[in-house]
């Protein structure tokens, strides 16, 4: 079974962000894998071990994603493709996923794993344009991936607490839900194996896609508040006090 | 030119958030002077088709047919792909939800362009003017003014609560509904769909609580639960959490507030090392009084609250239930 998972490298969870312009300051960042990536890198991996096959990661992103794809690998992926390019920032989601398709085209695998969402842009729908531009069978916001016979039995989720099994051919692309298995951390080993790993890397020209962006970011800022919060301030007990005489006398809820 | 709305429905019943986005609409429609088509999909559904058509709206489209009776990505796609072409729609809107993730950016790369998911809001200003939509970045730590460059059709899709259903204006006289077979061939629905569960029977009901103390991301270990525990226990609260919490197993799924948990309007809601990503808030920002204590001040959650504390929980949380104690001579 051969598998590619498409995985975002995003600035870290808890990073202070300043918005400037048409987009936030980058200067000072962090960057992480976007985290529902990480669990369709490890759906992907258990998958391989279930059922044998391969692993490849895919990411596009300027030369920083490098340590993104390192850790995938490092994790336990076969092998890397990195579109490696400057001009991939200035893709939407359209062109971004036409870059991904070029790539995945010539690999031909059973399945596409990638994050249901990206933490940065949160547009949710890099897998859905991607499965539509290669022809291929598509399901979202999976929790679980079972092999069956020549197709694939997944478990999807549907809105508050609700779940679905859907039976899919191959080739599929699939988004995995955040949570829905344990994330294993790259041991030693990994990170040695990981070096000697192939990462072949491609740019925009190599794969002839020049996408014209049909939506653009006009402005990024910080959202208006839609209630007027009153802060506490002061120490931890203050703090406290203030919030139970507020509960008790404004709120009449203690 | 037109602004059509693709509602949701399952079982003859309306996904709430069909009508939000047929407010969005309506707004959309009387800045940009274009009248409103609406779409219903399903089999036998012209009584829900006639429901939509008490709003004040040009025309509605029920595609009835025995392929749509199950959603799947592979009918719903050219159906409301051909819609789309036949009306000549320059704007599509869709409400952002799970099954609308699922097949309508299928739909936008068919006409060469792309959704705009989880809209919360559309500026515009005025007939002709090119309507500004406005999404939420970072887990709703920055807002972005996002523009079409393209000429159409536009595909957007719009976030729970972000328009009103009950600003939704009604007709004196009924709009037209057209029955319309969907052009889809059965032969081409390639994924099998079987019937939706629930991991376990739900014991707890949270939507009957007047007050909830709910723990997110921040409150990093297991151990560290029984701390906001004390704290809900001396308030009379329930317990509940966000997402990661119950996914990792540190609280039953039974106590999670969010889209894919409980939505909840208690009187108070207390949200304790919860960031406020858009899949907790929609299942909580109906709450009277809503608190937050985070040590991030630049939290999303701190929008939606009318009281914050911006500090450590590990400090707040301990202070705050010997203060309820006190008071309550506990």
């Amino acid at each position: 079974m051969k598998i590619v998972v498409a995985i975002k490298q995003v600035p870290a969870r808890d990073s202070l962000l300043r918005a400037e312009g048409s987009w936030i300051q980058e200067a000072d960042l962090t960057w992480e894998i976007n985290e529902p990536d990480a669990y369709a890198l490890e759906s992907a991996l258990q998958l391989r071990e279930k059922n044998g096959g391969e692993v490849i990661a895919l990411c596009a992103g300027p030369e920083r994603a490098t340590t993104t794809i390192r850790e995938a690998l490092a994790k336990g992926a076969d092998r890397a493709i990195h579109i490696a390019d400057d001009g991939v920032d200035k893709l939407d989601t359209l062109g971004i996923a036409r870059v991904l398709a070029k790539a995945v085209e010539s690999e031909k695998p059973d399945l596409v794993l990638t994050g249901l969402q990206s933490d940065d842009l949160g547009y949710g729908q890099t897998g859905v344009v991607l499965a539509e531009l290669l022809g291929y069978a598509h399901s979202t916001i999976i929790m679980s991936v079972e092999v069956e016979g020549s197709g694939i039995r997944v478990k999807r989720e549907l809105e508050g607490g609700w779940y679905q099994n859907i039976a899919l051919p191959m080739p599929a692309v699939l988004t995995i839900q955040s949570g829905s298995s344990k994330l294993r951390y790259a041991t030693l080993m990994g990170i040695k194996k990981a070096k000697s790993k192939e990462v072949r890397t491609l740019s925009l020209s190599d794969l002839g896609v020049s996408a014209d962006p049909v939506a653009r970011i006009s402005r990024v800022y910080l959202p208006h508040k839609s209630k007027s919060t009153q802060m506490l301030e002061g120490s931890p007990k203050e703090q406290a006090a203030k919030l139970v005489e507020k509960l008790r006398f404004e709120v009449r809820a203690l | 030119m037109s602004i059509l709305v693709v509602m949701e429905q399952s079982g003859g019943q309306f996904h709430r958030m069909s009508f939000e986005t047929l407010a969005a609409a309506q707004a959309m429609a009387s800045t940009l002077e274009l009248p409103v088509y609406a779409a219903v999909l399903g089999r036998g559904i012209e009584k829900l088709a006639s429901d939509v058509a008490a709003y004040q709206l040009q025309h509605v489209y029920a595609l009835d047919g025995a392929a749509l009776a199950q959603y799947t990505p592979d009918a719903y796609v050219p159906a409301v792909q051909s819609l789309v072409q036949r009306t000549g729609a320059q704007y599509v809107l869709f409400p952002h939800t799970y099954q609308v993730r699922d097949f309508a950016p299928r739909v936008a790369t068919r006409f060469g362009t792309v959704l705009l998911s989880d809209v919360v809001e559309v500026r515009c200003s005025g007939k002709g003017g090119r309507p500004v939509f406005v999404r939420q970045l970072f887990q709703g730590k920055l807002n972005a003014d996002v523009e079409f460059t393209g000429a159409g059709p536009y595909f957007a899709s719009v976030q729970a609560g972000a328009y009103r259903a009950d600003q939704l204006v009604p007709s004196a006289d009924a709009a037209v509904v057209e029955i319309v077979a969907p052009e889809v061939d059965a032969a081409s629905i390639r994924s099998k769909s079987e019937a939706p569960f629930r991991e376990s029977a739900r014991a707890l009901d949270l939507t009957s609580a007047e007050l909830i103390v709910s723990v997110g991301r921040g409150i990093r270990e297991k151990e560290n639960i029984s701390m906001v525990e004390a704290l809900a226990s001396a308030m009379g609260a329930e317990l509940a959490a966000s997402r990661p919490i119950c996914d990792n197993g540190w609280l039953p799924m039974e106590r999670q507030v969010g889209s894919s948990g409980q939505t909840v309007s208690p009187k108070v809601y207390m949200a304790i090392g919860i960031s406020g990503a858009i899949q907790h808030l929609v299942g909580m920002k109906g709450a009277k009084t809503i608190i937050a204590i985070n040590k991030d001040p630049e939290a999303p959650i701190f929008e939606v609250a009318d009281y914050g504390i911006v500090g450590d929980l590990f400090d707040v949380v301990p202070a705050l239930t010997e203060e309820v104690r006190r008071v309550k001579g506990l």
